[in-house]
């Protein structure tokens, strides 16, 4: 279900003016970075991932959301090659997985379920040993693109410990430091921000952005909701092994219920108005409301259930019947309440 | 993204890959298990040489040990081949047991595996760096032993020229020669066994057991060439033809020991590798 109207918003002026429209789901290519059409991947009876379209613009954030064990690093590890689809195709910067492998995966950055190095190596030894793997990877540039990938992260000053004395952080941060010993087209982080601190956080998403700015495609897996709202401009919802939605952000906030609040001093005149238009408006101010009475004005709430209402028309009939309307807005549900509704479960919002 | 970017359109231009071969073998040696193992192979022959010395001393000529070991007292010279003797029935496939099964395993379970096929090697070219690693150990397994030996024995004994098994003497140069392609007699010989490992290092992400597995199966292997109920198996052991670097010690040379063990060395790596790289290439990489 999707509501075509852009809901008014008091904070978001712009968003009146963005279409929602979902990415094709098919057709020209060139446009996603990655496209799986019925992917599916079983273990026995048991489907891991189930006909899963993926649709990710090339220069997205595309957000891969999901509660741990939803499939999502199955769906990485089949997009990068490392397993076998049971069914259904994968594209991947134009080329098709795992056939074009050796063509695709050069231009691909990857972070998968957690980094992994050789404990009795250095940080630094450890990024020339995977650059080394690489053939499409110059030798004589490897040092100073070594370097580089490690000031990026802010690992140099660590370069020559030897990996196994690396906090969980820090060999976080060495991960996405590997995928970024090349210039990649696209970049594939699989829970870029587990095991950091706060600011780790920070500087991962700040580093994230600066990549997509840079033209970089990057698609990042999450559980974590308000991590993936603060840095992505897409987003896709895993559940169960299933995609249940995906699309911008915006989008996805224009999914589902949305709520209409009325500030105004004549609270009784407004609810007869939404009752006539067909709405029910709740009784009283809601507890977590915050006590709007300094004006005299109530805040009157009511579901917009009605298919078709404009927040214009709400608006005209209030004022027809003389409310004095003080504040006007129509809202979607928070995202988090969008994915409580989608997923049925709540998110680790702490991580 | 990063400074020295060589321009995007230039890519994906491939080098010749001989980067991962010397990374591979520059990880692999450089790593302490690998020297320690070296170390401990080294150990044989000096032990060997120190406990003759010893023993000699005691008794006064000693004649009670096997052949070789008396031979040792008079050119110590004889301390590299015993050595070998010695080293070839348990150490050298021990060693090479844990260096060729930890080859996949250890890369899978380190969860290295999945960021070398990201990068991407290809699964192919992944096995046969590691197979050549493997196999490069297995020379300087052998070389340790021999190096090792005649240091140990010109410290501890006389020196001088070599008789042959046959009869005749050689001299210095001629004997290192033969030493070394004692050597590499050995190493061919562990060629298989490094196969084997191989394989079995692609079931499984737990590299202690793959290693233990190639270990138990050289064991295997010596029993059954040993029982004389299964003689009709014995030219299809890989461990059949182990101790038949003796022939070197011969003039001339016979060398149809080395062929016949050649041939049934590159018959297990063609095996061995034919199903390691099926089962490695269809593998799900799940570690």
């Amino acid at each position: 279900m999707r509501t075509r109207w852009s809901p008014l918003r008091r904070h978001r002026p712009s968003d009146l003016r963005r279409v929602t429209t979902a990415p094709p789901a098919t057709g020209s290519t060139s446009s996603l970075a990655i496209e799986t059409s019925s992917l599916t991947k079983s273990f026995g009876r048991q489907k891991a991932v189930a006909d899963l379209d993926l649709a990710v613009p090339t220069g997205s954030v595309y957000g891969f959301l999901g509660p741990n064990g939803s499939g999502k690093t199955s769906t990485i590890r089949m997009l990068l090659g490392l397993t076998s689809a049971s069914s259904g195709d994968i594209r991947l910067l134009g080329g098709s997985m795992p056939g074009d492998a050796r063509d695709v995966l050069p231009r691909v950055g990857a972070l998968v379920e957690g980094p992994a190095f050789y404990p009795f190596l250095s940080g630094r030894a450890n990024l020339q040993r995977l650059d080394a793997a690489d053939r499409s990877a110059p030798a004589s540039t490897r040092s100073s693109r070594v370097d580089a990938a490690l000031d990026r992260v802010g690992l140099s000053h660590a370069a020559s410990k030897k990996a196994h004395a690396y906090s969980l952080g820090m060999k976080q941060r060495l991960g996405i430091a590997n995928a970024l010993l090349m210039p990649r087209d696209l970049l594939v982080l699989d829970e870029p921000s587990n095991g950091l601190d706060p600011q780790g956080t920070r500087e991962v998403r700040t580093l994230i952005r600066s990549l997509a700015d840079e033209g970089t495609t990057v698609f990042v897996s999450s559980h974590l909701l308000a991590e993936v709202e603060q840095m992505c401009t897409h987003i896709g919802v895993m559940s169960a092994g299933r995609l249940l939605t995906q699309g911008t952000l915006d989008d996805l906030r224009a999914l589902g219920l949305h709520r209409v609040r009325v500030l105004t001093p004549d609270a009784d005149a407004a609810r007869d108005v939404l009752r006539r238009l067909g709405l029910s408006p709740e009784a009283g101010v809601r507890s977590t409301d915050p006590p709007d009475s300094r004006a005299g004005a109530t805040r009157v709430e009511a579901d917009l259930v009605v298919e078709g209402l404009s927040p214009e028309s709400i608006v005209a009939a209030l004022v027809a019947a003389d409310v004095r309307v003080r504040g006007f807005e129509v809202a979607g549900a928070s995202l988090e309440d969008r994915f409580v509704d989608l997923t049925g479960e709540g998110f680790d919002v702490a991580g | 993204m990063s400074p020295a970017d060589p321009s995007p359109a230039l890519r994906p231009s491939r080098g010749a890959g001989i980067s991962l071969l010397r990374s591979e073998i520059v990880v692999l040696f450089r790593r302490t298990r690998t020297i320690a193992l070296l170390g401990a192979l080294a150990l044989i022959p000096v032990l060997l040489a120190v406990a003759v010395r010893v023993a000699s001393d005691d008794s006064d000529g000693g004649g009670d040990g096997p052949a070789f070991l008396g031979d040792i007292t008079q050119n110590g010279l004889f301390v590299s081949l015993t050595a070998l003797t010695v080293a070839i029935p348990l150490f050298l496939p021990l060693t090479v047991g844990v260096v060729a099964g930890d080859t996949i395993a250890g890369e899978a379970g380190l969860g290295t595996l999945r960021y070398l096929l990201v990068s991407p090697v290809g699964r192919v070219r992944l096995l046969l760096v590691k197979y050549a690693g493997a196999a490069l150990f297995c020379l300087a397994g052998t070389l340790v032993v021999v190096v090792f030996g005649a240091i140990a024995g010109a410290a501890l004994f006389p020196i001088g020229p070599v008789t042959l098994l046959s009869g005749q003497t050689i001299g210095y140069g001629d004997y290192a020669l033969r030493m070394l392609l004692m050597a590499l007699y050995v190493t061919v010989s562990l060629l298989g066994l490094s196969a084997i490992g191989l394989f079995i290092s692609t079931l499984t992400s737990v590299p202690v057991g793959a290693m233990a597995a190639t270990i138990v199966l050289s064991t295997v292997s010596q029993i059954l060439d040993a029982l004389p109920q299964l003689d009709a198996l014995d030219p299809w052991l890989f461990t059949h033809h182990w101790l038949g670097f003796a022939d070197f010690l011969r003039d001339p040379v016979v060398w149809s020991n080395l062929a016949d063990n050649a041939l049934l060395q590159g018959g297990y790596i063609i095996v061995f590798g034919a199903l390691a790289w099926a089962r490695f290439t269809t593998k799900d990489i799940l570690s």
